[in-house]
């Protein structure tokens, strides 16, 4: 599904630049679920922006479903962002005068779906995270759990290849991380390719696999046993 | 890009950021507002500066006769200088290729009576060019003609409002009205757009006037009307003529300023339609300060709804937005807010303008203020199109913005 080869990626500060992926080898199979660790600045981050085409590598390689990623124009990354991707991030990022049906149903506007149809297929995401109730309430009205499961069903409604999730649990409290992670590997369960850049142990260990940055590079690389999260719940 | 879709999804942004949209609609019809209020009101300033110059001809010059202040050829200073009847048949006779008509004035302020009703007037000797001298509007009956001149008929002219002070309902035509002892024939009835005073005058032929005074050949006032068709500079010419000609005539000093006087309407058009111009050049001025105000404030709305709306943007960027979409839903909700608020200040402009028609007449000298409807349309259009550039730039920068950047941003 996913296959990187080489990746280097720096930023210039000032004068001097500063290294960040020192040449990331890494490749993911469909249906897998990997957690992507390491300390603030090890570059997590910064791979992730690459595989969802938020950001660009200085070099290398990145193959996604088999189509190559490069030399894309905004408007082709906008487009594969749009039918590759969902993401989901640690401050959730809705709309916030968008009701959360609305927030879900987004990206299908950018499908051109007709609306009533795009509304209707919202609804059954936000039935799937469990806030069928919850459609007409603005961000503003939900919890912190709520939102990010209404972030999740809008990363799900464009039915993307590979789903991304950004410290999904940094803002929340540990009962609603691990009620979040539930709701991940049930996605998973039904095939759905997923990476979860997380710095928190027992969040990675509810992955299938566990990929070790630090300073830029692949310091380890293991398939761990799954730990479910509805056993916390 | 402009599929109904979009249009909803406009709405909706535009329903749910009242402030934002109160923002920039308020801007711009204000700015609209007050460009057509001033506009107008400026137009009206020079309506009246139209009218009040055409309540008489503009073709007229006016001599009054004065006293000299310098001796010569022989005679003292302080000699009062009078008009008579042989310097109207000498400007017929010296000035045909300005001349239009010449009339003497000469006013008397009389008692006059019908049956038990009677008042005071003002009775003015005059030749018939005088009808046009101060267009004067025969309602019924008919003006004084040549032959009354010459047969000095005692036949008058009232104004509206002699009769309806001596008559009250009464047509008084063909009756007589005694003035200061002498009846006289009611021949016509004239309104005029001077104003009441205007209307409560009395004209009989000058002749007439003069041989109940003693025959007396003497004359107050000498109203002669050049050839429109001179123009201005023809106007110029025919006063300084005239004036180096009674200077002759009545041995006045060619230095003495006060010996008689020249007053040239065409002259005072002139200068009041110049002051006109520069009016109508100041309003234009302001008006156009107001739509640059309007632009600018447009612009910098613009640029604070794009920074506002940076995070969101970022996030429609990572959900599929491309950037044409981003610049698509900025510029097509500020044109329709411009629009609909442009086209609304404009149309609340003109029903003020148009309902205040001569209410402010009277103490501001502002008459039937009005826009012409393409210069306010021209206005809005402007508005709306720098109000959409404005957006455009901002609109370009925050749709090429990385979505990661956008996101960042806390």
């Amino acid at each position: 599904m996913i296959e990187i080869k080489d990746l280097h990626k720096s930023y210039k500060m000032g004068s001097n630049s500063l290294h960040v992926l020192k040449g990331i080898n890494f490749s993911v199979e469909e249906g897998e679920l990997v957690a992507i660790m390491g300390s603030s600045g090890s570059g997590k981050s910064t791979l992730l922006n690459i595989l969802g085409m938020l950001d660009v590598a200085n070099s290398g390689e990145y193959n996604l479903d088999g189509v190559p990623i490069k030399n894309l124009n905004e408007t082709k990354a906008a487009k594969y962002r749009n039918k590759f991707l969902g993401f989901v991030f640690q401050s959730f990022n809705l709309i916030n005068y968008k009701s959360a049906l609305e927030n879900v149903a987004l990206p299908l506007y950018y499908q051109r779906i007709p609306r009533k149809e795009r509304l209707e297929r919202a609804l059954k995401y936000l039935e799937q995270v469990g806030l069928k109730e919850w459609a007409t309430h603005l961000p503003s009205e939900l919890s912190g759990g709520q939102k990010q499961r209404v972030a999740i069903a809008r990363a799900m409604a464009s039915e993307p290849k590979v789903l991304l999730a950004d410290e999904p649990t940094g803002a929340l409290d540990s009962v609603t991380s691990y009620e979040v992670m539930d709701l991940i590997q049930k996605i998973n369960d039904q095939g759905n390719t997923i990476l979860v850049v997380t710095h928190e142990d027992d969040i990675a260990h509810m992955c299938k696999r566990i990929v070790h940055l630090k300073d830029g590079v692949i310091v380890e690389d293991k398939k761990v046993k799954q730990v479910r999260a509805s056993e916390y719940v | 890009m402009f599929s109904w879709d979009t249009w909803k999804e406009i709405f909706e942004t535009i329903q749910k950021n009242k402030l934002r949209t109160f923002l920039s609609g308020f801007t711009v019809a204000l700015g609209i507002l007050i460009f057509v209020s001033l506009f107008g009101l400026g137009n009206g300033l020079i309506n009246t500066f139209d009218k009040f110059f055409q309540e008489d001809a503009t073709n007229v010059l006016y001599l009054f006769p004065g006293k000299t202040t310098i001796p010569y050829k022989g005679y003292k200073s302080a000699r009062r200088i009078e008009f008579e009847n042989s310097d109207l048949e000498d400007i017929k006779k010296n000035f045909p290729m300005f001349l239009e008509y010449v009339t003497p004035r000469i006013t008397r302020n009389k008692v006059v009576k019908y049956k038990n009703e009677s008042n005071s007037y003002n009775v003015t000797g005059v030749d018939w060019g005088h009808q046009f001298a101060e267009k004067t509007i025969i309602m019924k009956g008919r003006y004084l003609n040549v032959e009354d001149v010459a047969n000095k008929t005692k036949y008058v002219v009232i104004g509206r409002l002699v009769e309806k002070d001596l008559f009250g309902n009464v047509n008084a035509l063909g009756k007589f009205i005694d003035i200061g002892n002498s009846m006289f024939k009611v021949i016509g009835v004239f309104q005029d757009d001077g104003g009441d005073r205007e209307e409560r005058g009395i004209y009989l032929p000058y002749t007439t006037l003069q041989l109940i005074e003693k025959n007396t050949d003497k004359i107050n006032q000498i109203v002669t009307a050049f050839k429109p068709e001179l123009g201005y500079v023809g106007a110029i010419a025919y006063e300084n003529s005239l004036r180096k000609f009674f200077k002759d005539k009545k041995f006045i000093s060619p230095d003495d300023q006060n010996g008689f006087f020249i007053r040239n309407v065409a002259d005072q058009l002139n200068q009041n339609q110049q002051f006109a111009r520069v009016l109508q050049l100041i309003v234009a001025f302001v008006a156009f300060g107001t739509i640059i105000a309007g632009i600018i404030g447009i612009s910098n709305i613009m640029v604070y709804v794009v920074k506002e709306r940076t995070k969101e943007l970022g996030i429609r960027k990572a959900l599929g937005a491309t950037p044409n979409n981003v610049i698509g839903t900025i510029l097509l909700e500020s044109v329709f807010i411009t629009t609909i608020s442009g086209f609304f200040g404009m149309v609340v402009g003109i029903a003020i303008l148009s309902s205040l028609g001569e209410k402010l007449a009277e103490d501001y000298f502002i008459l039937n203020p009005y826009i012409n409807t393409g210069v306010a349309v021209f206005a809005t259009v402007l508005l709306i199109l720098f109000g959409a550039i404005a957006g455009y730039v901002p609109a370009q920068r925050a749709a090429r913005i990385k979505p990661i950047v956008a996101l960042r941003d806390q």
